[in-house]
């Protein structure tokens, strides 16, 4: 295979620190590679901290993986206003946009793009666990990105297995809670459309 | 053993504990202090020595002392601390005992930013220290990498009596891969430390560790067998990738995380129809000079990218001595290069030197 370099996915996750960005590229990277798949997790790192800005790069593939950054990201997870404004035009044309709208109060622009707008915030509340919106919207973002969905081996199930991996034993009380949010985000993100259909935000 | 998600700070010192090193010292700075921490709470558990230095000066000379002593022994650090360490890297090299240097570059000059650079490449290639020294320079481009070139550090510098340096960045520091860890070696026994080592003279002749030769000529002896174990080292501890240079007309040259990116620019500039391969120097120093060359002679062109205004260029710009022409794409300051632009680099070479006659129409990537 001469292009072992082109990635099945690449997905940037953006939003403020303390929203689990880094936490949910990390579980899609341990997923992935519990798949049998390669993966790259490459953080933003800086003189950050808490309510600063926070983001990371997961590419997934079948071989050997180039570059861990990429300038047009496939799709991108934002879970608040200034990662989409940041984000909105970098993504690839006929990419994928998950977009948490509990803190996002504008549309999305662009028509050229998946785009799948979540209350992820009151989603995770609703769920009884409001620090869950990073896993809300990666069960989103999992069950509409066409190449993901299609691998069928990063389904809710095979996501709770391998969170059950890498969890500490003190946190496996929240393994139930995760998986409810990982299908939740599933169904409200519901299956990839034939075309793009552009909704809004 | 199984392939693990791992982060490349943690990697490497994780690597060094199974490689067998007895001993660590360093101290903290952004982007490879995961690597001390791990070695803060690994050595300890194991029995084995961490120490926090007061300071990079302090550290490297702790290194110098228990290398002296026919241990197993390293330090890490990122550029700035790298520099503060460069009097006791001579002095170490002036000695001839067998030391690691993990150099997580960042960006500079001066204190500069946490961000990954590639800017100590001629500090680190070309010496740094006073002296007629070279060392061992491995560049790893993987986490995976990271891991084995830690594991061969140790195993070169004896081998070699000499520093190796494994030249990494912050993206490579910072990021998660999928990576194998090595089993666990145990540390040599001391009764099994090298003999020049100073373990204690009892029942033996005394050993001298020392880089002072007061008298010029022995001075001079002693730098004509250090030229002499230089040239051996040349011929036989070169290592290079070639990645898809077969039937290439333009080559890239890049090394560590350049040349992952490259890897990924030339895949999307051989979907246009260009006809792009990457040649990776794995030794710094040795340089791939006969491989180098020899693209030079079946290429049309060649580009540069490094994550730093132009410092290996010179290097291959010497190899390659004009027979074919050499540009150059890097960033500076901590800024990664997007596949993107270094795409943008091999079309504008390969429109320039005329090698895109099949190629598709060039487009220029939105930035």
């Amino acid at each position: 295979m001469t292009h072992a370099e082109r990635p099945i996915a690449d997905v940037v996750i953006a939003g403020f620190g303390g929203q689990g960005v880094l936490f949910a590229g990390q579980l899609l990277a341990h997923a992935a590679l519990d798949a049998g798949l390669h993966t790259t997790w490459f953080p933003s790192y800086g003189p950050e901290m808490r309510g600063g800005t926070a983001n990371c790069t997961v590419v997934v593939a079948d071989g050997p993986i180039g570059s861990p950054v990429v300038g047009r990201p496939q799709a991108a997870i934002v879970l608040n206003l200034p990662s989409l404004d940041r984000y909105e035009p970098l993504v690839a044309p006929g990419g994928l946009l998950v977009v948490n709208t509990s803190l996002v109060d504008r549309a999305v622009a662009r028509d050229d793009l998946d785009v799948v707008a979540i209350p992820a915030d009151d989603v995770a509340a609703e769920l009884g666990h409001p620090k869950l919106t990073n896993v809300v919207l990666l069960g989103a973002l999992l069950a509409r990105h066409p190449a993901l969905r299609a691998l069928g081996r990063l389904t809710p199930e095979h996501l709770a297995t391998t969170l059950a991996r890498v969890l500490p034993e003190r946190h496996h009380h929240l393994l139930g809670a995760n998986r409810a949010a990982l299908e939740r985000g599933a169904e409200l993100a519901g299956a990839a459309p034939a075309a793009v259909a552009p909704t809004g935000a | 053993m199984a392939v693990e998600l791992l982060k490349g700070n943690v990697a490497f010192a994780e690597a060094a504990v199974r490689a067998g090193c007895e001993a660590y010292f360093g101290y903290p700075i952004t982007p490879q202090t995961e690597a001390l921490e791990h070695m803060a709470k690994r050595m300890p558990e194991l029995g084995r020595v961490f120490v926090q230095a007061e300071s990079e000066v302090a550290a490297i000379n702790m290194v110098y002392g228990a290398a002296a002593a026919g241990a197993r022994v390293m330090t890490s650090s990122s550029s700035p601390g790298v520099s503060l360490m460069m009097e006791g890297i001579s002095y170490i090299a002036g000695s001839e005992v067998p030391a690691v240097v993990v150099d997580v570059m960042r960006g500079g000059p001066g204190l500069g930013n946490i961000a990954p650079a590639q800017c100590d490449y001629l500090q680190m290639v070309k010496g740094g220290g006073h002296g007629d020294y070279r060392s061992i320079v491995l560049a790893p481009s993987t986490v995976q990498e990271l891991i084995d070139h830690t594991v061969l550090a140790f195993d070169l510098a004896e081998a070699w009596r000499t520093i190796v340096v494994v030249l990494a960045d912050g993206s490579l520091g910072q990021m998660m891969e999928g990576a194998e860890l090595p089993p666990m070696r145990p540390p040599r026994p001391p009764s099994e430390r090298a003999a020049w080592a100073l373990t204690g003279a009892i029942g033996r002749p005394t050993n001298l560790v020392s880089s002072i030769h007061l008298e010029p000529s022995e001075e001079e002896a002693f730098n004509q067998r250090l030229q002499a174990k230089y040239a051996a080292i040349e011929a036989a501890e070169v290592r290079v990738e070639e990645h898809l240079t077969g039937d290439a007309r333009i080559a890239v040259v890049a090394f560590g995380t350049a040349a992952r990116l490259a890897k990924t620019a030339i895949a999307a500039a051989r979907d246009d129809g260009l006809a792009v391969g990457v040649l990776r120097p794995i030794t710094l120093d040795p340089f791939p000079t006969a491989a180098l060359r020899a693209l030079a002679e079946r290429v049309d062109g060649l580009l540069v990218v490094e994550m730093n205004a132009g410092q290996m260029l010179q290097d291959v710009q010497r190899v390659v001595a004009e027979r074919v022409p050499v540009r150059f794409f890097g960033r500076t300051g901590g800024v990664m290069p997007m596949p993107e632009e270094i795409g943008a680099a091999i079309r504008e070479l390969a429109h320039e030197v005329g090698a895109a006659d099949d190629a598709a129409p060039w487009q220029e990537v939105p930035a």
